[in-house]
């Protein structure tokens, strides 16, 4: 399954209640069907680390960090995979 | 409620402009200003403009603005968002403004569509519009999730051509640090509060490290770095402490987990703020590469995480 952010949050990604929603309604039942996930950020030109946030952190702590194995992130500026680069780490200390 | 709006007033300064706030008959407001000249930074405008919203305008008592730069004011919107009269004459198509003026801010939709509009008034490309963007949703966001506050988020904006740099302010009326930060932890005074609330990785939501699913503590901690980074100030005030980071002396950027080992100014002997006042300055000059500061703040973020880890360690008893 691919989502395309741009379509649902725009160019700056931080609505974070549109990220919760994302993750509840699209990536959870997507994983739990074992499908992989593409997380599409074309045309996105940055995003709030509380954005990523609400995005993956629950997927890490409920699935372990194996689940980057099955999320992946497409498109994505220097800037953003930083941002998703913070996320992923800090999650992983906080859950080691 | 006195407060008077003095000759200068910003986040350097600032000090004099919050011990001169007099607490007396909360639920009316007099406003007086200087009469020759007024210059303030916007969280200054935000100040008296949550203080107005909270009284109501029937009990608001302004004084005739007598100051050369009074019409400044008008311009920001100050008297029209109090709803009182000021008889000051403005051009509105003064092509010389680069500024937001005062908003209120009470929902996530109004957020998202205020960051769309909020860039072109500011005249922003989109590298230097990057950390504006971050900082405003940020902040808005933060007073929207946990200030508990029906007014939700007042702020305004404005551009400093002489010192090229955007001022940006923000203030709520809600519950204040203190007790959003208490839910999970024992913070003893305000002070202690707004330390905990800027180191990354604390959150009011939880004690867990990491965070919840929806806030994971590190909000201000990013804001704090983007002015250290940009060699600017930045100041928090919740109930009786102000915490002041000062302009870094230092070219190299150094990020520290706990915001009191920074240069900074601190003291928790203010009038009481019932909710959380936040001032920021970007420099446009100095906007350095926004990746380059993400990559201090991945490595600083992950330290403090796994320092913090580290002391709840049990240690062995030597007999």
């Amino acid at each position: 399954m691919t989502i395309n952010l741009f379509q649902e949050v725009g160019s700056f990604a931080e609505n974070k209640d549109a990220a919760r929603k994302i993750r509840l309604e699209n990536i959870i039942p997507a994983l739990n069907k074992n499908e992989r996930v593409v997380l599409d950020f074309s045309n996105i030109e940055a995003a709030t680390q509380s954005f990523v946030h609400a995005l993956i952190s629950d997927l890490i702590r409920k699935y372990g960090i194996e689940v980057l194995d099955m999320v992946s992130f497409k498109n994505c500026s220097n800037t953003v995979q930083k941002i998703i680069g913070i996320v992923v780490e800090y999650m992983q200390e906080a859950e080691e | 409620m006195k407060i008077h709006l003095p000759n200068s007033a910003f986040l350097g300064n600032i000090d004099p402009f919050i011990r001169s706030f007099d607490l007396l008959n909360p639920e009316k407001l007099e406003i007086t200003a200087n009469k020759h000249w007024i210059s303030v930074h916007p969280v200054v405008l935000a100040m008296v403009a949550a203080l107005g919203i909270k009284v109501g305008q029937k009990n608001i008592l302004c004084e005739k603005f007598e100051a050369r730069s009074k019409h400044y004011f008008e311009r920001m919107g100050l008297f029209s968002f109090l709803n009182i009269s000021s008889d000051i004459k403005i051009n509105e198509h003064d092509s010389s403004g680069r500024f937001i003026s005062l908003t209120q801010i009470k929902n996530s939709n109004d957020l998202t569509l205020f960051l769309t509009e909020m860039i072109p008034l500011l005249h922003l490309d989109q590298k230097q519009a990057e950390s504006i963007r971050y900082v405003v949703s940020e902040l808005v966001r933060n007073v929207l999730e946990h200030a508990n506050s029906d007014e939700g988020a007042i702020m305004c904006a404005q551009y400093f051509k002489k010192s090229n740099r955007i001022s940006i302010g923000i203030v709520d009326n809600g519950v204040g640090i203190k007790k959003t930060i208490n839910q999970s932890h024992r913070a003893q005074s305000d002070l202690e509060a707004l330390r905990l609330a800027l180191t990354p990785g604390i959150t009011g939501t939880t004690k867990k490290e990491g965070g919840t699913e929806y806030n994971a503590g590190a909000g201000l901690f990013f804001i704090k770095s983007i002015a250290t980074v940009n060699h600017t100030n930045f100041v928090i005030y919740s109930g009786r402490a102000m915490y002041k980071l000062l302009k870094s002396k230092s070219k190299d950027i150094v990020l520290y987990s706990d915001p009191f080992v920074d240069n900074h100014s601190k003291d928790e002997n203010f009038p009481y703020w019932q909710g959380t006042v936040v001032g920021v300055d970007i420099s446009l000059d100095s906007t350095r590469e926004f990746s380059i500061l993400l990559d201090h703040i991945r490595d600083t973020y992950a330290k403090a995480v796994r320092e913090r880890k580290k002391s709840k360690y049990k240690k062995p008893k030597f007999i």
